[in-house]
This record gives structure tokens, sequence and C-alpha cells, in this order.
């Protein structure tokens, strides 16, 4: 409850402000009119008519529906293709010393750079649509992961490759049922930082090179001086991020049960 | 009778060439199929790594170690090794960690199953089948390790400080659980302790290590009848010996930590 003291009062401000005309309604909206542009985007435009669709069809054919499956497909793709990738090689490099060498000054070359610094040969590889959008999201999601399976698997406790290999474990038995799950914690850490780090790259692909999405649409919103629709696209942006971590944490609590924190 | 572990003039140097650390110098030893073996001596004497070459986990620099016959290459499950540290897998729950070994060797599950529960009925454990390590305490980690080694059968156990870690109530418990095991399944244990009363309440014969290098200083034979008292006077006669030869061990210890004396 207290928690909400300041927003309230933030919201009051913010209220009396525009009501009392101190700005200019086109660079500050009320947040009564953001609230009530939120709910006309998140809303079917046309009334419901039976004849033409179902209910459930009727129901999500708002703007901010389709924008924000748009988003979250490329999410989706970006980061399977990027994590995709990242495991497999993360999971070598951190098992072999030789991988490691091998990768490893490459690695440390094309990690500092900023997934958005890629966007001008996305677009001349790739055009326009789609492809570069999730190229763009694939790298954002790739070096997480990648780091941190390398670290998980690099601090994996010697002494339960030992006990499994006194238990008759070979190589294969030892990588896939010892370091793989001694190394999740750290995987799926780093699978939490990609997939917000491909949320941020979602949002600023799609104002350059889609025409689809959540950040396009803010971006669209600009050109005819909405601002309220801008701010409400911005919360609906901060929403569906906050849901996509919380749905992170909810999944590594559950494949982590055993596991007893970051302490340990 | 034929030893069932020989181990003859093993060394153990570490470091490098130009100035080895040597851990183990020239061991030889016996060990009889059947035998409650005890590896007494100071912190840092080479313990360990005597057990860890019996393992097969590391190699000694000369000399060789047999069990059975077969001179050891490598980590075998026909010596199941119970660590300090219990080394469960962390991920597994008690069932699953039990069976580790089993699975990954093929045995079908129905009967991985219920092998499983005998032990673990046989180590009270049944209730905690479901449960994850880290919820479970000490001495029940470390039943859990016995168990898992137990599973596959294996005719030596290797035990390093097993409840070194254990407070003195769960520890004397568990060894007399060893020691019902150990009647049961007619298991060699090499068992290695720095706790005299351990030894001498475990063993059927006490090895005594030197400090640095480490060889073997003495053999003390226990015919104590079991079950032992450890506080009846002629375990205390018994203590005496062990403990003045452990002693001039832990005194040389000393003099090397502190005037620090090559190692
Ligand atoms: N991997 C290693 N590298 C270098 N020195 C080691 C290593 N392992 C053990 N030692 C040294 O060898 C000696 C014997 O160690 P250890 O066998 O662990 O003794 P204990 O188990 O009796 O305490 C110690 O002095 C220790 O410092
Ligand atoms: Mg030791």
């Amino acid at each position: 409850m207290r928690g909400a003291v300041i927003p309230v009062l933030v919201l009051a401000l913010w209220q009396g402000l525009a009501a009392g005309g101190v700005f200019n309604p086109e660079v500050l909206p009320a947040p009564l009119a953001v609230a009530v542009r939120w709910w006309a985007y998140l809303t079917p435009d046309q009334p419901f008519d039976p004849t033409r669709d179902g209910f459930l069809s009727w129901l999500l054919s708002g703007e901010m529906v389709g924008d924000a499956a748009a988003s979250l497909y490329r999410v989706l793709v970006g980061f399977a293709i990027g994590a995709g990738l990242a495991l497999p090689l993360g999971l070598a490099m951190g098992a072999s010393r030789l991988a490691f060498e091998v990768f490893n000054p490459l690695v440390q070359v094309l990690r500092p750079i900023p997934p958005i610094a890629y966007i001008p040969l996305a677009i001349l590889w790739f055009g326009l649509g789609n492809p570069p959008a999730i190229f763009l999201i694939s790298i954002g999601a790739f070096f997480p992961v990648l780091m941190n399976t390398i670290a998980g698997v690099q601090t994996v406790d010697g002494i339960y490759i030992r006990a499994a290999r006194n238990l008759g474990a070979g190589p294969v038995t030892l990588f896939l049922r010892v370091m793989l799950p001694a190394a999740m914690p750290y995987i799926l850490a780093g699978a939490r930082i990609g997939v917000g780090t491909a949320f941020i790259v979602v949002i600023v692909s799609e104002m350059i090179a889609v025409n689809s999405g959540l950040g396009y649409r803010i971006l669209e919103a600009r050109e005819y001086f909405w601002s309220d629709k801008i701010i409400a696209g911005m919360l609906t942006i901060g929403l569906i991020g906050l849901a996509i971590d919380s749905f992170m944490t909810r999944l590594s609590d559950v494949l982590l049960v055993w596991h007893r924190g970051p302490d340990s | 009778m034929t030893p069932l572990i020989t181990i003859r003039g093993v060394t153990k140097r570490y470091g490098d060439a130009g100035r080895p650390m040597v851990a183990l110098e020239n061991v030889d030893l016996e060990v009889a199929a059947g035998e409650f073996l005890c590896l007494l001596g100071p912190s840092g004497c080479g313990k360990s790594t005597l057990l860890n070459a019996i393992a097969g986990f590391l190699r000694p620099s000369a000399g060789t170690i047999e069990v059975g016959g077969v001179p050891v290459t490598g980590p075998g499950p026909d010596r199941g090794m119970v660590f300090q540290e219990y080394a469960l897998f962390p991920w597994l729950t008690v069932a699953a960690n039990v069976g580790f070994g089993l699975r990954i060797k093929g045995v079908p599950r129905t009967e991985i199953a219920l092998r499983v529960e005998r032990l673990l009925a046989q180590l009270t454990l049944s209730e905690f089948r479901h449960r994850y390590p880290k919820d479970l305490s000490g001495g029940m980690r470390q039943r859990v390790a016995i168990a898992r080694i137990l599973a596959l059968d294996p005719p030596i156990l290797l035990m390093d400080e097993p409840f070194g870690a254990l407070d003195a109530l769960t520890r004397s418990n568990l060894q007399d659980e060893l020691l019902r095991l150990w009647e049961q399944f007619r298991k060699t244990v090499v068992f290695v302790t720095h706790s005299i009363d351990e030894a001498i309440h475990l063993a059927d014969r006490i090895v005594v290590l030197t400090y640095r290098p480490g060889t073997v200083k003495r053999i003390v034979p226990v015919t104590l009848p079991r079950p032992r008292d450890v506080s009846s006077p002629e375990a205390n006669i018994l203590k005496r010996e062990v403990t003045a030869l452990v002693m001039e061990e832990q005194t040389r210890f000393r003099q090397q930590e502190t005037t620090g004396s090559p190692a």
C-alpha cells in the first residue's frame, strides 16, 4: 500500500498541472487522456458484429494486441535463434580449452558492439521487414546467453565431475547429466538477460526497419503529434517487459527448485 | 590369502620438477578383502592423495596400485568413493542421486526403482526420496552419498573423512550405521580420518602416516571385539599408543609450519 503513495501523488500533480493548462497537450498530455487513449488502443475499433467474426477474434482485433503480437513474435524468433546458437557454442567453449582458445578472441571483439550498431548492416543485408529485425534481436540475445553459458560450464564444481566419473560416467554422460544441469542456473540467468536485451532491440528495430509492432506505433504517433498515444504505447511496452521478466523469473524458479540461490 | 588392494612403492610428487612437493613417498600397503582399514594422520600428510590414487583420480609419480590383481588406470565403479563434501548432485532428488550410477549403466527403470527403494529403506531415507540435497542435513546427505555408492554394489568403499563435517552425535550414529552396512554387505573399506577415536571405533587395522613426505609410519591392528566401546580400558591403552604416534607427526607438522622448512 505504501508503495502506491508516490505514484498516486505524481499522477495527481501531473493531472492538476495538465488541467490547469500549464503544458501544451501536444507536448505533455494529461494522464487521464493517456488512460483513455490506452484503452482505445487496446480495444477493438469496430463494434462487435456476430455475422462477420467470432467474439474472441473481435476482442483481440484492437491495434495494441496486433502490435504486441508482432513485437513478441520477433522477440521469440530472434531469441530462439540467438540463444539456440549461443547455447551449443557456450557449452563447447566452457567445456573445451581448445574451443575456448579458438573462439574467444572473436567473441571478445564482437561482444562490445551494441546490437543497435548492426542496424545499417542489417538493412543492407536483409532489406526491410522482419528479417533485419530478427537478425538484430538474435544478436542481442546471443551474447548474454553465450557468456553465461561459458561461465556456467567453467565454474562447475570439480567434485561433481569426480563423483560422476566414480559412478561410471563417460564423457557424454558427464556433459549431459552433470555439466549441463550444474551450469543451468547460469544459463537461465543469461537467458533472462538475453530476453531483456531482445525486448530492447525489438523496439529499436521496429522504429527503423519495420512497419508494425509497439516500437513502430509510438514513432508513428509522433508524426501526428499524438503524445497521449506515445505515452500509452510506452506504458504498454513497460507492462509487457515486466510480464516477460516475471515469466522468466517464474520459469527459472520452476526449473531450479533444487537450487539454493546465487550464493551457493 | 591374497590381498584385494596392493600398493607398491607409491610415490606422488606435486608441483614442478624443479621444486617438487613430495606428498607420498614409497608407500607399501596391502588391504585384505573384507577388511576395514583406516588411514590416520594429521592434515596434509597425504591421506587424500593416497585414497585418490586408489580411486584412480590421480596417477602416482612412481609405483603401482592393483585391485584384484588388475592395475588401476582410472576411476571405476568397483571402487565407490564417498567424499567429505558429500558431492551429491544438487539438481537430482535423493532417489535420483541414489539411482544415478544404475541409470547411466542402462539398468531398466523398474529395477532401478526397486533397488533404490530397498537402499533408501536400509538407510532410513525413504521419506526423503523426493527431496533435494539442499533440504537435507549433513548427516542425511552423507547417508544418501553412501546409498548412491552402495547402489552399484562395489566391493570396495573409499571414504575420505566422510563424517568430518558432522556434529559428534550424528557422526557416531553414522559410524555405527557404516559398521552395520559393512558387516551386512561384506565390503572392503579404506577410510580416511584424522580422528583417533574414529579410527579405533571402526578399523581392523590403523595405518598411521608420517607427515611430509607421507609414508607408512606404523600399522596398528585393532583386535578389540565389536561392537566396540571406545571408552573401555583396552581401547584407552590403544588410544594412548596411537595418539603418541600421531603426536610425533603433528609436532613435525607444526615445526615445518613455523620454520617454513622446504616442502
Ligand atoms: N593438487 C595438488 N597440488 C599440489 N599440492 C597438493 C595437491 N593436492 C595435495 N597437495 C599437497 O599434498 C599434501 C598432501 O595432501 P592431502 O593428500 O590432501 O593430505 P590429507 O588428505 O592428509 O590432508 C599436502 O601438503 C597438500 O598441500
Ligand atoms: Mg584430505
